[in-house]
Formats: C-alpha cells, sequence, structure tokens
C-alpha cells in the first residue's frame, strides 16, 4: 500500500480473552496475511465478535500476544472497524463520513470533498445533508462502511455488517466491500449467513465455543470441510 | 395575600416605567449570573466530559464529591469566599471583597458542581453510544472530550441553564462577597432580601416577578436559538 | 449558546463605561438601622455633589460592622454600641470616635397592649410588664447594637437571662427589619429604633406604645480604619467624609430630617 511499510501480518499466539474469569475465547493462535478477504464464520455465541475486536485492539486480552508487523500505535491508524448495529454520530451524513479525516488532522474543506465523492460511491448522494441518525437501517450501515474505508485503511473489520438488512442493502455493500478488496484493502468480516461467505470469502475461519476449529480456503470449507461441526453448520444444521 | 396583587402591580409599574435603578439592578444581575455561568461552563462542561472518558483511581469518589458539591449551602461558599477575599485573609491584597467580581467567583463555586455532574450524567450516555467509534477511530482523550461535547452540546444547554437558574436566584452567597451596596453590587436577589427586611412586600414581590420574568426569558431565548439550529438540521 | 456571550460583551462594555467614569470611592459598614431610617438616601447624593465622593454602604449588624472595620474591608464605620466601639478602639482598630448624632430606641407592641406598656414609667418598668405578663417578645438575638441595648435594658430591670423563657421570648436572629416582620407575625412586643419603625412597611397590627426614657438614646458614632494595620484603607476620604458629617450641611439635613411628620435624628456633633 501507500508508503511501503504495511502493518500486516498480524500474527495472534496463544490469546485467551477473559471475562470475570469465565473464558470467551482461546487460545488462538492466528495470522492475518496480506492480502484476501476473510470470512469469520460460526454459530452465535461462538465468539467471532471477541475474536475481530481482540485482533482490532478494542477488547484487551487475558493472555497470549497480538503483533502487528509494525509497532501498535501505527498499526492503529491503518485500521477500522465496522459495527454490526452502526454507530450513528448526532450530525449530518457527509459530516459523518469525513469525520474520521478532520479527526487526524485534514482539513475541513478537502476532508468533506472526499466525504462527497465517498457517499456517493456507497448510494448515500442524495441523502448528504440528512442527520445521521434519522436515514434508514441500510443507509446507516453503507454510512459506516464508507467512514471505515474514507481513511483508507490496510485492514476493515467487520461484525455482521448486513444483519438485519434487506436484499438490496446487503448486494449494495457487497459490492462496495469487493471493490474495497480489489483496490488491496485487506478485510476480515465476521457473518454467520452462509450465501454471503460464499459469495465473498477468500478463507474462512471458522471458530466454536471460543476455539479456532478450521482456518482454509473458502472452496475448501465449504466443499470438504474437517471438523464435523464446520461439516453441520455447512449444511445449515444447527450448530450449538 | 394583599402584598401579592400589590406585587404585580408594582412589577407592571417598574416595568412600565422602565426605572433607572431597576434597570441598573437587572443589568448588574445578568452580568454577574451570566459571566458566573459562562465560567463555571467553561471549567464544568470539560470537566464532566473529562470524567467520562477517564479512569483513574479516585474517579467515583471525584464523582461523589462533585455531586455532593451541588447541595453546598451559599451561605457557606459566601462565607469561604468572604474568609478568603478579606483584606485580613489570603487573597485580600487583591481588594475584590464587596466588588461584582467576588460576587462571580463565590457564584462560579456553587454553580460549577451543578454543571459539571449534570454535564456528566448527560456526556455519560452519550459515551456509551460513542464508546466503540471513538476508539477503533483511536480518537485522543482531548479530541474524545471535543467531540462528546460538541455533539451533545444541545442536551448540555439543560446543564448550563440548570446553572443559570441556581445562580441568578442566590441571594445568600452574594449578599455575604457583594454587601449589597447601592449602584455597585446590589442585584435583584438582594434587593429582594433588603425590601423584605424593611417590610416592603409589594416591592419586594414586584422585583420577584421581575426576577421569574428574567430567568424565563433567558430559558426561552436559549431554547429557541437551539431549535431554530435544530429545525435546519434535524 | 453563543448569545450569551456576545449579549454578556455588550452588557460588561456598558457597565465598564458606566463605571469608568465615577468618582472616588469609600467604603463604610453602617448599621441596618440607620440604614433603614431612609437617612442614607437623602445624604449619600448630597456627599457625592460637595465631594465627588460614591460612599459606598455596607448594611449589617453592629458587630459585623466592627469585623469588617477590624479585618480592614471597610474605610469606616458607623455604628451605634458604646462599649463595643471602645474595645475596637482599645484594640487599635480605629483612629478615633466622632460622636454624629442620635435617635432613641421605642417599644412598638400589639395594639391590644395586653402588658400595657402605654403606661410604663420607665424602660425597666416596661421590661418588668412584658416579663411579668409572658406577653410575647421578638428580640433581634444578634450580634447588633440594638440586641446589647435590650439585654442591657433587661439587666437594668432585674430580668435574668435565664428567666427569658421562649414561651413567650423569641430570638429571631436577624436584622431590625426581619426581626419586625417576625413581631408582627406574632403580634410580639419589639423593640426597635424609632427610624427603623417608621420607615416600615409591614406594620400589621402594631404601633408605638413606649418611648422617652433617656437610656433609650441610642447615639451613632463614626470611626475610620486604622491605617497603621491596613494601610490600604482611604484614610484621607474617610476623614473627609467625617469632617462633612459633621459640618453644617450635615446638621441641617439631619435635623431636618422627618418621617410622617417625625423627627428622627438629633445632631449632636462637636465640632472642632
Amino acid at each position: 500500500m501507500v508508503g511501503g511499510t504495511t502493518i500486516l501480518p498480524l500474527e495472534l499466539s496463544g490469546v485467551i480473552a477473559r471475562v470475570r474469569g469465565k473464558q470467551l475465547l482461546g487460545p488462538i493462535d492466528l495470522t492475518i496475511g496480506a492480502t484476501g478477504l476473510t470470512v469469520v464464520m460460526g454459530p452465535n455465541g461462538a465468539g467471532k465478535t471477541t475474536l475481530l475486536r481482540v485482533m482490532h485492539g478494542l477488547r484487551r486480552i487475558s493472555g497470549g500476544t497480538v503483533n502487528w508487523a509494525v509497532e501498535d500505535g501505527a498499526a492503529r491508524r491503518k485500521q477500522a472497524f465496522v459495527f454490526q448495529s452502526p454507530i450513528m454520530m448526532r450530525r449530518r451524513v457527509i459530516d459523518s463520513i469525513a469525520f474520521p479525516l478532520i479527526l487526524h488532522g485534514m482539513d475541513r474543506k478537502s476532508a468533506k470533498i472526499r466525504a462527497e465523492d465517498w457517499a456517493i460511491r456507497v448510494g448515500l448522494g442524495h441523502v448528504l445533508q440528512d442527520w445521521a441518525p434519522m436515514i434508514s437501517g441500510g443507509e446507516k450501515q453503507k454510512l459506516a462502511v464508507a467512514r471505515a474505508l474514507i481513511s483508507a485503511p490496510e485492514i476493515l473489520f467487520l461484525d455482521e455488517p448486513c444483519a438485519n438488512l434487506d436484499g438490496r442493502s446487503t448486494r449494495e455493500i457487497e459490492a462496495v466491500l469487493k471493490q474495497a478488496e480489489h483496490a488491496g484493502t485487506r478485510i476480515v468480516m465476521a457473518t454467520h449467513n452462509l450465501g454471503q461467505a460464499r459469495r465473498l470469502a477468500s478463507d474462512v475461519i471458522f471458530v466454536h465455543g471460543g476455539k479456532i476449529l478450521e482456518i482454509t480456503p473458502a472452496d475448501r470449507f465449504f466443499n470438504e470441510a474437517k471438523t464435523p461441526q464446520a461439516k453441520a453448520f455447512v449444511q445449515g444444521d444447527i450448530v450449538e | 395575600m394583599d402584598s401579592i396583587s400589590t406585587g404585580l402591580m408594582e412589577a407592571f409599574r417598574l416595568i412600565l416605567t422602565l426605572d433607572s435603578d431597576l434597570v441598573e439592578i437587572v443589568l448588574l444581575s445578568l452580568q454577574v449570573t451570566v459571566t458566573a455561568v459562562a465560567i463555571a461552563s467553561l471549567i464544568g462542561l470539560p470537566l464532566g466530559a473529562w470524567l467520562v472518558v477517564n479512569r483513574f483511581r479516585f474517579r467515583r469518589l471525584t464523582i461523589s464529591v462533585l455531586n455532593a458539591l451541588m447541595g453546598l449551602p451559599p451561605v457557606v461558599v459566601g462565607l469561604f469566599v468572604y474568609l478568603m477575599l478579606s483584606r485580613s485573609g489570603p487573597f485580600g491584597v487583591l481588594g475584590l471583597l464587596f466588588t461584582p467580581t467576588a460576587m462571580i467567583i463565590a457564584q462560579v463555586i456553587i454553580v460549577m458542581p451543578l454543571i459539571a455532574s449534570i454535564s456528566h450524567q448527560t456526556i455519560r450516555d452519550l459515551w456509551a453510544e460513542y464508546h466503540d467509534l471513538l476508539i477503533s477511530l483511536n480518537a485522543s482523550h482531548a479530541q474524545r472530550i471535543k467531540v462528546l461535547l460538541w455533539d451533545g452540546r444541545r442536551a448540555l444547554i439543560t446543564a448550563v441553564l440548570a446553572g443559570f437558574g441556581r445562580a441568578i436566584g442566590e441571594v445568600g452567597a452574594i449578599m455575604i462577597v457583594g454587601g449589597n451596596i447601592d449602584h455597585a453590587t446590589r442585584v435583584l436577589t438582594t434587593s429582594i432580601a433588603l425590601e423584605t427586611s424593611k417590610g416592603n412586600f409589594a416591592f419586594a414581590m414586584g422585583l420577584g416577578i421581575i426576577l421569574i420574568t428574567v430567568a424565563i426569558a433567558v430559558n426561552l431565548a436559549i431554547h429557541t436559538i437551539s431549535k431554530t439550529e435544530r429545525a435546519s438540521t434535524w | 449558546m453563543k448569545l450569551p456571550f456576545n449579549f454578556w460583551h455588550a452588557t460588561v462594555a456598558a457597565l465598564f463605561i458606566a463605571t469608568s467614569a465615577q468618582a472616588a470611592e469609600i467604603k463604610v459598614a453602617v448599621t441596618t438601622s440607620f440604614y433603614n431610617s431612609g437617612l442614607s438616601d437623602l445624604l449619600l447624593p448630597v456627599i457625592k455633589d460637595d465631594l465627588d465622593l460614591d460612599v459606598q454602604l455596607i448594611v449589617v449588624g453592629t458587630g459585623q460592622a466592627l469585623r469588617l472595620g477590624k479585618a480592614g474591608d471597610v474605610d469606616a464605620i458607623l455604628v451605634h454600641s458604646r462599649k463595643a466601639e471602645d474595645t475596637f478602639l482599645a484594640g487599635g482598630f480605629g483612629t478615633h470616635r466622632r460622636k454624629i448624632m442620635y435617635n432613641d430606641f421605642v417599644f412598638i407592641g400589639p395594639v391590644s397592649d395586653p402588658a400595657v406598656l402605654a403606661k410604663a414609667s420607665s424602660a425597666s418598668d416596661a421590661m418588668q410588664r412584658i416579663k411579668a405578663t409572658a406577653s410575647s417578645f421578638a428580640s433581634r438575638g444578634d450580634d447588633s447594637g440594638t440586641y446589647k441595648k435590650e439585654l442591657s435594658l433587661w439587666v437594668a430591670a432585674g430580668v435574668a437571662a435565664d428567666d427569658l423563657s421562649t414561651n413567650w421570648y423569641h430570638a429571631a436572629g436577624a436584622g431590625m427589619g426581619a426581626t419586625l416582620n417576625v413581631a408582627s407575625g406574632m403580634n410580639a412586643y419589639v423593640l426597635s429604633d424609632r427610624a427603623s419603625w417608621l420607615n416600615f412597611g409591614n406594620k400589621g397590627d402594631l404601633e408605638l406604645l413606649y418611648a422617652g426614657d433617656p437610656t433609650l438614646f441610642n447615639q451613632y458614632a463614626y470611626i475610620p480604619v486604622n491605617p497603621e494595620l491596613h494601610p490600604h484603607v482611604k484614610t484621607d476620604l474617610a476623614l473627609a467624609l467625617e469632617t462633612w458629617l459633621v459640618g453644617p450641611k450635615a446638621e441641617e439635613l439631619i435635623a431636618n430630617y422627618r418621617i410622617n411628620g417625625e423627627l428622627l435624628f438629633t445632631f449632636n456633633a462637636v465640632r472642632n
């Protein structure tokens, strides 16, 4: 990417996350390489969200190490996160998208020009001046994606970005994500939507009970999953 | 009971004739209170936000103390400021006792904990909403405070107005440190206390009605401004 | 949020311009009884014209006035409690004491007059009548000259402090006006200076029942604060004010000050 130095790969070794003594995740050993669109799959409560937050650094770990190729501070500035329920600031759409740029020192005018460009790219051109908390659910998630991508992150984490969205919004967001992937953004996305995973994933991490059961290229995961839990999950059975 | 109706008449008379002493008193009341509330807001609003985004060892204690200070009796504040500003006190050389500045200092102390405490509660809710976003964007503590204060500005007006309400109606502290000097430190509340002590209930009542009118006018003005802004952006 | 700031600037600017053109200032702590008489409203504008001097009055009880003088928070005091004044001077807090004028204390009570004060022969007799009938009595109960006077009258009447039962003796712990309000509300007897009583607006069922005993005279004295203890006090202005207060113009104004036709003060300053 720009500048040559890359924050990837991201390496997790022996990572454990606990809440009040109860272990939610781990131990996890995992490497996220420089390219691809990785989908984190698994049943509800498997630890997908926790894993994403641990990778990003939003969540403190109770044991093990999370290492970027560069020091943490530098890595922080080159990653972005899209949450399951999008966080809408009490601002206009255009100001919300421009927010990360202004926060990191860009002047207001240039930031707004870039924000307008991104708004149009994700299909929010018609609501630029609307109050962000007042737009529809699909529009909010598009705003969140645009806000995450505007600062050109090297890696983008998304936590179930299309849960609760209608088909059209889902398709539009997936298109934006594919574009970003082609442009070189590393994407790690949690979902339990099998169809979405098939459409997007280059490889799959299957999480169950706080542990990683499989890390495989996507086609192999869907056709010849190794563990019985993953097999059952791919077939659409209920996995507990 | 008669004093209430004659008080209303007295209030109308004072307003209609634009009594020059009254105008001076009202302006001084506003000058002292608005200045005090402005200073208290400049300290209290960021403090409220700072207490939300920072985790430190005595955070809970600080918040409890702040909440307790909301109930501080103004007379105690007045006495404290008097002892500080008296010629025999540590800041006596400044010669601030019995000046509007002394009244402003007392009111800042009375009102600041209230503004900080209410803004802390308001900001805490907004922080719960913004937390993940601001952390994921790697915002510094100063940036977090700035964003929370700016995006929470409409709710924070309530905190500022609460401070204004407490300050404009305060009499105990400013009586002690201001001295209620005619044409120098006499404000609406101290005038009311004085007229009551002289048994001029109707006149005191009239001043009271004017005080309430001024307070309502300021509240309405601020709400109108913030609503006009909302209509264009919402 | 923006309007108050602009508004504040405008207000402050207006007030600043207004105050910057003003004359020299002096702070004088005076007793509530003096202020409530309304005499200051008459004197201050004339002083301003004659001396180009703004006299800022801090209106408090005698005790607090003396404390403000001790602390150097005012330039001079005008009070009426001889003993306390002497202690103040003995402590070196004032330069000297100058008699200005006197008024008198009066007994106020309900029109029904259960203690028959109207027939009292002296101040002591009046006090004894109140005590004997256990009629409600409102006392200042603060550190004022009037309260000190009241206590000395009880002593002179042979009534011990223990005999002041709370059943009928009510210490308001407040200024003259507030105490008159208490008396008015409770239909109680009360000792007041004449000026405060005449200017009091909430008389209700109260009236003046006894006055005239020489022990009820109430001497006002002016004491400049000692500049050796407090170099910042404006001694020059304090002395200029004193000279004016004992001068012929003050004498004329004080001697002619009446409320409802009644004379309030007797000028008795001695000119050098």
